[in-house]
Parts: structure tokens; C-alpha cells; sequence
């Protein structure tokens, strides 16, 4: 047979993409693995001297948290995502209760009690909580698609998501706990909220901050924690008191500045492998590249994060329904804001929050819990594939 | 049908727009974050490569060893041995009070010292040299310094360091002359002298240590070496070794400086140690051609290598107090005393060279002379008759002084009172300029300095004759120092040179060969007639040759010639001062010696005797300690 008849291929293209191999987003898919590769080869350049006697100690881990989060990704992107729109409830009371459980039994770490050390890897509710919040947020918004310009609307979307922010800052860790904000934010805006409730957001968020910051302080209450003061004060002078909190960034602008353009060499980055540079496997592993990779290695790194964003709002506009497109809205949202605001850390523009840069940081809890976001993102993508494929519809990449 | 919400095609006109916001949001932030990755990488990528390189090299200075200091003959005075300390950076010591004392209660045990001890000795010492170190204990053994090492984290700020420290195996000979060595001060490090020299070297504070700091210090060695965040070293990338630096030879003669120290003890009966109450005495030893200082001492002394160890404030005031003699204090140069007859000297040259008599003015000495309403008296009343300038320089006829002093007082050549004019040509009343920081100038009294103080109610009477008789035969106001009178008599023995005293001679390098001499202020030239020089030089040839010279007694079967000039100060509240002056002439080394003796009597009862061990030292005389009775001054 050489030709085949109009209604034999429309089968057999209706079968392929139901079959599965091309259920997915390739290049969402790539671009996550290349970061994922970018953030072993790093973390082995970084954490070499670290633990004596074992060069690959945090390399082998990364990797199997690697592994761990691809086989979730995997399996959730080949479950209907929106079947967990029912599960609503249940989402948001599983993320306060982890949250709420963390603050009263947690580990302590470095004054903060933001994990539980469970024997093969130390999980992070909140990160955990991003996922489940983006879930049942956008859940909640679905359930109010029609309402969107009563106010009501947006104070509960609001409240919904502040409430488990608040109980992140208690732990505290306020880098986190902007990031619930921030997918909240992004959810009323995919969803279409009017303007002018962002404004009045804005005004209410402005007082909170002036109270929080000026107000407070000078009649003695301490809403943020000294050290987060300091933080977010050393970020807008550095020059004050390069000794402490303007240390790291000092140190970490060094490290990036002296990779240039090709980066150093294994041996003569030196603000990495003589512990000038602080945190250099987790919060500031972009610093890391920067020394060791130079402008190139940055630029690929960040290249594959706009790959990764673009993807992720193409996905967005794909989804076959509202609460797909939410979901990718929060993912895309989460996704940026991190990777801005760690980035922007490290560089010295944006001031010290503790915020990990996406599969590139060495930690279990956000490396898994991005990999299943990216898993929801190609499920949403498979779906609107059956969805599409169904209804005759031609996609393009 | 009614479209349920999720079942809506999902995009709009209207989130296409909102996915642009957004996307143009995301490219806006990426462009942020890639313009300052171009600024950071590429245009201050240099600047900041040299910041990171900075970072991880630290320059550790270590300290290069003084040079040494050897006497004529190359023996060595001192020089230097490598100790290691245990030492405290006081600025990195852990400022909660608490917490420093648990680190001095884990180090105590560990160096064995007292936790007291440490916290006054990091207070006292930091006090002193703020930005040094603190010694805490110097010759720890090696395990003490692993031990140490293997914790540092315990033992924050404290470092265990290689340091060279001054010996001095000669112990108490010419302690005085080479002053201390230590760490530079901050304000030294303003001064010219110090230009250029890094903190924490080493570098003389007083004495021949300060005077010639610049060759004995040396060039410190630099290794610059990779260190991490926490400082500790991972590899060293440069080095410049230290270089020691010259050796300082001195003028002075070991051999001397030991007889003289010697005879000042069995003559003087001075003790040598320190630490009782017991008299002070001097004795300056010089060529009278050149003013090289052949040997320099002061009573009590003290063992130098005291110094080497970190000195308490209580031992160091034990070094000053004056119930114990003070034996730092340098007396040569430092003690200001009348001189009694021995300024004679100046006295003769003086009334011979402004003509107010002859060599052969006779003058009665009737034991006693009326001047004013003060009767001025020989020692004992001893009369000496009708005698002129050489009899009288040679029994110390103080009527014969008297008389010059009297008929001085108010004559005056072209630069002033004859007597004090020639006492400060001779050198009196101003340095001597000898290579030892802040020597004393000493005083020559004169009407203009006391009608001065009389004028500000300092003192209860303005100037009379009865002060120029004083200076006539050395008493009164004057002081002056043995030092200096050593120069006066050089000048009258060399012919009117007064040369400037000196202890460096040359510097040399490490095997003994010379890099530079060291070149004294010139001489002034003085002149004196050479007939009247004879008569004055006679006179002291015959007090220790001739039947009633005053020291004749002493210098018996001496068997060379020596001139000598014996001298006995009263001091207000004490005994008589003992001094001695004596010049021994010789083709190859003549030498000029003064020594003085607080509360040692009469000038041939204790300095004589001294001097003439001395100079049978000097000589290869067969030593006798031989004790004068003439009772003159």
C-alpha cells in the first residue's frame, strides 16, 4: 500500500497521541532535565572538600532525589489532574496540618524549624505546601470563576493563601512564605480578577509592610526575626556591615564576577572550594556556577529556565479547561519569582531569603516537589493532547 | 447546553493578554538578571577576579633575627635565640567576659600559667603595645604548640609563633649600654626613623638597640600563603626568606668592660647585682685620640636577659626604683653629679688660658681663705704653703682653687665668665653627643642661669662669688656626668681635640666584613697652649708619681706612667662622692678613664683603685687592688 485513505490516518493519529510516547512536553521535558544535569555537575564542583573521605556525598543524593522526582513527575503526568480538583479539602487541611505539625515538632535547623528529619532525607512541609497550595487555590478559584468581581472573591483567595504563609513565616521562613503570596497573586490574576482589586491589594500590602518594618519596631514589637531585619537591610547597604549578613553577598558577587566569560578552573575557584562563598550547594549554587562556568554557564542556566518558563505558559494556554490554566498560572508564577528572586540574590540585586533556585539547589523537598509540579504541568499538557485529539483539533509545538 | 466553567475553551482574548503580561513580566526580570550577569562577569569581572584573589592570600610576615652585636675583637655580646611563644591576638579574643575566661581556664592548664596570670598579662601587655601580641609563655615545648594547633577552635586568638629573642651570654656586662628590643609602637611607626617598617616587627626601643635599629633590623620575611574562609593556610604560594639583619661591632673591649666591672666591685665594694640597697657608681673608659668608647659601666647592674622574657611591670619597677639603685638607669651617661677636684682640670685651663695667672703664679696655701663672709677650707685644714699651677693640681690644694675661683668670678672673655665659658668648650652643660639616645646635658652654673631662678623665686639668692668658688674645685651646682668628664680630660690629653664619644664602630655583615664605619660627629678643636697644657698635664703626672700626690699611694709600682686626677664631692644627706680621672699615654692605645662612687669617700679611697685595675687590665699590669689614704678632694 502505498497511500492510505483520509479516514485510516485521522485513526491512526487519534491512537498515537492517545497511546502515550508523545503525550508529553518534549522540551519541557528537556529543559528539565538539562538543569537537573546543570545542578549535578555543579553540586559536584561545589561540595568536593565538603564531607572528608567522600567527594560524591551530596552528588549521589541530588541524584537520587533526582530519580525520586522523576519517577513522581512521571506518574503524575499520567493522571488526570483534574480529578484532584475534588480533593480540594483534603489538600489544603494536609498542607496546614504538615505546616502546623513542623512548627510544634520539626527538626531545628540554624534557629528555624522548618523540617522533619526523616532517615533518608529531611522533608520541607512548605515546599511540599507550594504544590498542594497551587492545587486547591486553584481549585477554590475554579469554584469562583463566575463571581470574580465581587470582592469577596479575591479577600478569600487572599485569605486562603495567607494563612499557611503566615504559619511558613513563623517558622520562620519568609522567603517561602512570599512565595504562597506570590501564587496566590498569580492565580486571581490568570483567573481574570478586575485591576482595581490588585491595586487594593497593593494598598493593604503596603500598609502591612510600612507597619511590619517601621511601625511595629518602634513601639518594641518584633514582627520579622533581628537577623531577617538585617538581611533585608545589608541587601539595600551592603558597604554598612560587610562582616555579617553583607558578607554572603559580598562573597558570592565575588564569586560570580571572577568567573568572566569561561569561568575558572576546578582548582582556582577559590570562593568555592575555600568556603568563601556560604551555602554553595544549596541557596547559592547560581554563585557557584557563575565562579566555576563563568557568563557562558550562567547564560545556559538560565537559558533553560526561559525554556522551562516559556513551556510552562504555553502549557497555560493550552489547558483544556480553567482549572488546568490556574494551575499552570501558579506553577509559572512559583517558578519565576524563585528563580528571580534567588538569582537576583546571588547577584546582589534582591536582598537574602533563603529562597532555593528550582532543581538546581541540593535538597530533597524542592528538587521532588518541582519535579511533581513540572509532573502536573505534563499532565495538563497530555490532557489537552487527548482533549484536542478528540475534538479534531491540530497542535502545533 | 450550558458550558460548565471547566469544560470552557480556556483561552480567551482575554488571558492571551494576561499570558503576555506575564510572559513580558518573566522576559523583563530575565533581561534584569542577564544585564547584571554582564556586569559582574564581563565588565568588573577583573576587578572582582582580584578581589577573590585577595581574598584567599594572606602575606605572613615572619620575623627576621636582629644582627648582632659583637665587642673590638668580634666577641659576641649579643645575639639572638628562637623560642616558641604561645601568644594572644587581644583583638580577636572573644569579647563576652565569661567567655574569655573559660578560654583562659581551658589554656591554663594547657601553657601553665595562671588564669590571673593570663588575664593581667592580656591587660597589661595590650595596654602597652595595643595591636601586638601578647606573650603569654615563651620555650613551650613542641607538643604544647600541636596541642594547640590540633585545637584551634578552642583557642581562638591564640597563636603559637616562632620569635627570636636578644641573649646576651655576657649576662651583666655593659648591661645598660644596649637598651631593649621590642615590638613596634604606633607612635613609632609615625616617626622618620621607623618609615616603612611593617607592625608587629621588632625593633630596638633604647640604647644601641634604637641608635642603630636601622642596620640591626633587619628585612622580615614574607610568604604569602592561600588560606580559607576560616583563615587556616592550604598552600603556600610565595616566599621571601628573612634576612637577619647586620651585625653592630662596638668600640668596646670585653676584656675591659669585665676588669671594670670587676673593680668597681672589690674597689667600690659595689655589689654587682641588683635588688639590695647598695651605692651606684659609673666608670667610662675611652681612646682619648678618637672618642671610642673602650668600655662603659653602671652600678648596680643587672642581667640583660631579663629582657628576652616578657618583663611584669612590678620587675620592671624594680629596674627603676631608686631604694634599689636603679640599675637601669645608665650612670655614665645618666648620672649627674658634682665631680669635686677632678674639675680642677678645667679650672687650671681656664685661669691659664684667659691669663688671670701663669704657670708660675705662686700662690700661699694656708689650709684656709676668708671669702666673703665664708670660710673656705682645705680638706683637714691641711696647708700646703707657697705653691704654683702643677704642685697644686698635684696635692689638690682647694685654697689654690679657691683663689682662681674668686678672682674668675665676674672675668669675662669674649664669650663669657671665663670658667664657665671653658667647662663648656671642654663639654660640660650640653651632650656629649655619644650614640645613645637622650644622654644628659648636665649644668654649669653661672650667674645668668641662677640671678635667672632668683628672678622666678626658684631659688633664695641670686649669684655670688661664694658660687664660682664652688665651681672652682667642682661643688655647688655643678653637674655633670662621667661621661662627659672623660671627654674633658681626652681634650686636654689629645691637645685640644674634644672628640664626640662613640660606641658603634662599624657595621659589618654576618662573616665580619665591614659594610660601612660609622662616622661620629667631628671633633671641636680647643686650643690650649701647649706650655700650659704641659704644666696642667704635669701636675696630674706628679699626684700619681710624686711624694704627696694625691693618688700617689695608689699608682705605686704601677710601673708606667699614668696621669690621674682624684676628686671627692660632697653631697647634701650623704657620704662623699668617690671620683677618679686618669689619662695613661701610650704610642699604640692611650686611654682615658673616669669612675665614680656614690658614698665611696675620698677619690683615692674607692674610684682610684678602681681605675688603676683597670688600666692594669688594659696594660697586662699584674693586678693589686691598692687603696689610697690621701685625704684631699
Amino acid at each position: 500500500m502505498t497511500t492510505q485513505n483520509p479516514i485510516q490516518r485521522n485513526v491512526g493519529e487519534l491512537a498515537r497521541a492517545q497511546r502515550g510516547p508523545l503525550r508529553f512536553d518534549v522540551l519541557l521535558a528537556a529543559a528539565v532535565i538539562g538543569l537537573l544535569a546543570c545542578s549535578l555537575i555543579t553540586i559536584q564542583a561545589a561540595t568536593t572538600d565538603d564531607v572528608a573521605g567522600q567527594p560524591h556525598f551530596y552528588l549521589y543524593r541530588q541524584l537520587a532525589y533526582a530519580i525520586v522526582g522523576l519517577g513522581l513527575m512521571f506518574a503524575l503526568s499520567r493522571i488526570d489532574y483534574s480529578r484532584l480538583r475534588e480533593l480540594k479539602y483534603g489538600l489544603y487541611v494536609a498542607m496546614i496540618g504538615l505546616i502546623t505539625l513542623v512548627i510544634l515538632i520539626g527538626g531545628t535547623t540554624r534557629g528555624s524549624r522548618r523540617s522533619f528529619f526523616l532517615p533518608f532525607f529531611s522533608f520541607q512541609p512548605s515546599e511540599l505546601g507550594k504544590l498542594l497550595l497551587i492545587l486547591a487555590l486553584s481549585a477554590f478559584m475554579v469554584d469562583r470563576a463566575r463571581r470574580l468581581h465581587d470582592r469577596d472573591t479575591t479577600a478569600r483567595v487572599m485569605l486562603i493563601a495567607l494563612f499557611p504563609a503566615m504559619l511558613v513565616m513563623l517558622q520562620p521562613d519568609l522567603g517561602t512564605g512570599l512565595v504562597f503570596v506570590v501564587i496566590a497573586l498569580a492565580t486571581l490574576f490568570i483567573a481574570g480578577t478586575p485591576g482595581r482589586h490588585f491595586a487594593g491589594l497593593a494598598a493593604v500590602g503596603a500598609v502591612a509592610v510600612a507597619f511590619t518594618l517601621v511601625a511595629a519596631p518602634a513601639v518594641g514589637v518584633q514582627v520579622l526575626k533581628p537577623y531577617q531585619m538585617d538581611r533585608l537591610t545589608a541587601f539595600l547597604n551592603p558597604s554598612q556591615d560587610p562582616g555579617a549578613e553583607g558578607y554572603q553577598q559580598a562573597q558570592s558577587r565575588i564569586a560570580i564576577g571572577s568567573g568572566e566569560k569561561t569561568g575558572r578552573g576546578a582548582d582556582e575557584a577559590t570562593q568555592t572550594r575555600l568556603d568563601f562563598l556560604p551555602e554553595h550547594h544549596t541557596d547559592f549554587v547560581f554563585a557557584v556556577v557563575g565562579e566555576r562556568f563563568g557568563f557562558l554557564g550562567a547564560a545556559i542556566v538560565l537559558s533553560l529556565y526561559a525554556l522551562l518558563i516559556w513551556r510552562t505558559l504555553r502549557i497555560l494556554t493550552l489547558a483544556k479547561n480553567l482549572y488546568g490554566a490556574l494551575i499552570a498560572g501558579g506553577i509559572v508564577a512559583m517558578l519565576l519569582f524563585q528563580v528571580f528572586v534567588n538569582v537576583g540574590m546571588t547577584v546582589g540585586i534582591m536582598p537574602i531569603t533563603g529562597v532555593p533556585l528550582p532543581l538546581m539547589s541540593y535538597g530533597g523537598s524542592s528538587v521532588i516537589v518541582t519535579l511533581m509540579a513540572i509532573g502536573v504541568l505534563q499532565s495538563i499538557y497530555a490532557q489537552a493532547r487527548v482533549s484536542a485529539a478528540s475534538k479534531g483539533r491540530v497542535l502545533t509545538f | 447546553m450550558l458550558q460548565l466553567p471547566e469544560n470552557r475553551a480556556p483561552i480567551t482574548p482575554q488571558l492571551a493578554v494576561r499570558v503576555a503580561m506575564l510572559g513580558g513580566i518573566a522576559l523583563l526580570l530575565f533581561a534584569i538578571v542577564f544585564f547584571r550577569l554582564w556586569y559582574l562577569q564581563v565588565l568588573s569581572g577583573d576587578r572582582l577576579l582580584a578581589s577573590a584573589n585577595a581574598n584567599r592570600v594572606r602575606d605572613i610576615v615572619s620575623p627576621a633575627p636582629r644582627g648582632d652585636i659583637v665587642d673590638r675583637s668580634g666577641r659576641v655580646m649579643v645575639d639572638n635565640r628562637i623560642s616558641t611563644a604561645v601568644q594572644v591576638d587581644a583583638a580577636q579574643l572573644p569579647e563576652d567576659e565569661a567567655e574569655r575566661r573559660a578560654l583562659y581556664a581551658r589554656l591554663s592548664p594547657v601553657i601553665g600559667v595562671r588564669v590571673a596570670t593570663i588575664d593581667r598579662e592580656v591587660r597589661e601587655q595590650s595596654k602597652l603595645l595595643p595591636y601586638a601580641n601578647v606573650t603569654l609563655k615563651q620555650d613551650v615545648a613542641p607538643a604544647v604548640r600541636d596541642y594547640i594547633y590540633e585545637r584551634q577552635n578552642r583557642f581562638p586568638a591564640v597563636t603559637v609563633n616562632r620569635v627570636y629573642l636578644r641573649s646576651y651570654p655576657l649576662k651583666e656586662l655593659a648591661a645598660q649600654i644596649f637598651g631593649t628590643v621590642g615590638e613596634i609602637s604606633a607612635e613609632d611607626q609615625k616617626a622618620n626613623r621607623f618609615r616603612g617598617v611593617p607592625q608587629g616587627t621588632i625593633v630596638g626601643k633604647d640604647g644601641l638597640e634604637y641608635t642603630y635599629d636601622r642596620f640591626l633590623r633587619g628585612r622580615p620575611g614574607a610568604a604569602r600563603v592561600q588560606v580559607d574562609a576560616f583563615g587556616g593556610a592550604t598552600g603556600q604560594v610565595s616566599v621571601r626568606e628573612p634576612e637577619q639583619g647586620r651585625q653592630l661591632k662596638l668600640s668596646v673591649d670585653v676584656d675591659l668592660q669585665r676588669a671594670g666591672q670587676q673593680a668597681m666591685a672589690e674597689a667600690g665594694k659595689i655589689p654587682i647585682t641588683n635588688g639590695t640597697k647598695n651605692r651606684g657608681g659609673a666608670f667610662v673608659a675611652m681612646d682619648p685620640r678618637n672618642g671610642e668608647v673602650l668600655a662603659m659601666g653602671s652600678y648596680p647592674t643587672f642581667d640583660s636577659n631579663i629582657f628576652a622574657k616578657p618583663l611584669s611591670q612590678a620587675a620592671y619597677n624594680r629596674l627603676n626604683d631608686e631604694d634599689r639603685g636603679a640599675p637601669l638607669i645608665n650612670r655614665a651617661v645618666f648620672g649627674l653629679y658634682p665631680t669635686g677636684s677632678t674639675f680642677k682640670l678645667v679650672t687650671a685651663v681656664a685661669a691659664l688660658q684667659s691669663g688671670l695667672i701663669s704657670p708660675d703664679t705662686v700662690i700661699d696655701d694656708p689650709g684656709s681663705i676668708q671669702i666673703g663672709n665664708i670660710l673656705f677650707k682645705n680638706a683637714r685644714n691641711q696647708a700646703n704653703g707657697a705653691i704654683a699651677m702643677q704642685r697644686a693640681l698635684a696635692v689638690s690644694s682647694d685654697v689654690y682653687f679657691y683663689r682662681l675661683g674668686r678672682d674668675a668670678d665676674g672675668v669675662r672673655d669674649r664669650e663669657g665668665d671665663i670658667l664657665q665659658d671653658w667647662a663648656e668648650r671642654l663639654g660640660f652643660g650640653k651632650p656629649t653627643g655619644i650614640d645613645l639616645p637622650g644622654e644628659a646635658k648636665g649644668l654649669i652654673p653661672s650667674p645668668e642661669w641662677r640671678n635667672e631662678l632668683y628672678k622666678e623665686k626658684l631659688t633664695d639668692r641670686p649669684w655670688s662669688v661664694g658660687d664660682n668658688v664652688n665651681l672652682s674645685v667642682g661643688q655647688g651646682d655643678l653637674q655633670a656626668t662621667p661621661l662627659q668628664m672623660a671627654v674633658a680630660y681626652s681634650a686636654v690629653a689629645n691637645g685640644g681635640k674634644v672628640v664626640t664619644p662613640h660606641l658603634g664602630l662599624r657595621v659589618e655583615d654576618a662573616a665580619g666584613r665591614v659594610l660601612e664605619e660609622i662616622r661620629s660627629s667631628p671633633a671641636r678643636t680647643v686650643k690650649i697652649d701647649e706650655a700650659y697644657r704641659e704644666v696642667i698635664l704635669g701636675g696630674l703626672r706628679d699626684a700619681t708619681s710624686t711624694q704627696g700626690g694625691t693618688s700617689a699611694d695608689v699608682f705605686a709600682g704601677f710601673g708606667r706612667e699614668v696621669l690621674g686626677k682624684t676628686g671627692t664631692a660632697e653631697r647634701a644627706g650623704q657620704a662623699d662622692q668617690s671620683w677618679y680621672v686618669a689619662y695613661a699615654p701610650d704610642a699604640k692605645r692611650p686611654i682615658v678613664v673616669a669612675a665614680t662612687v656614690e658614698q665611696g669617700g675620698f677619690g683615692a679611697a674607692a674610684a682610684a683603685p678602681a681605675v688603676r685595675l683597670m688600666l692594669s687590665e688594659w696594660f697586662g699590669v699584674e693586678k693589686k687592688l691598692v687603696v689610697g689614704t690621701s685625704a684631699t678632694r
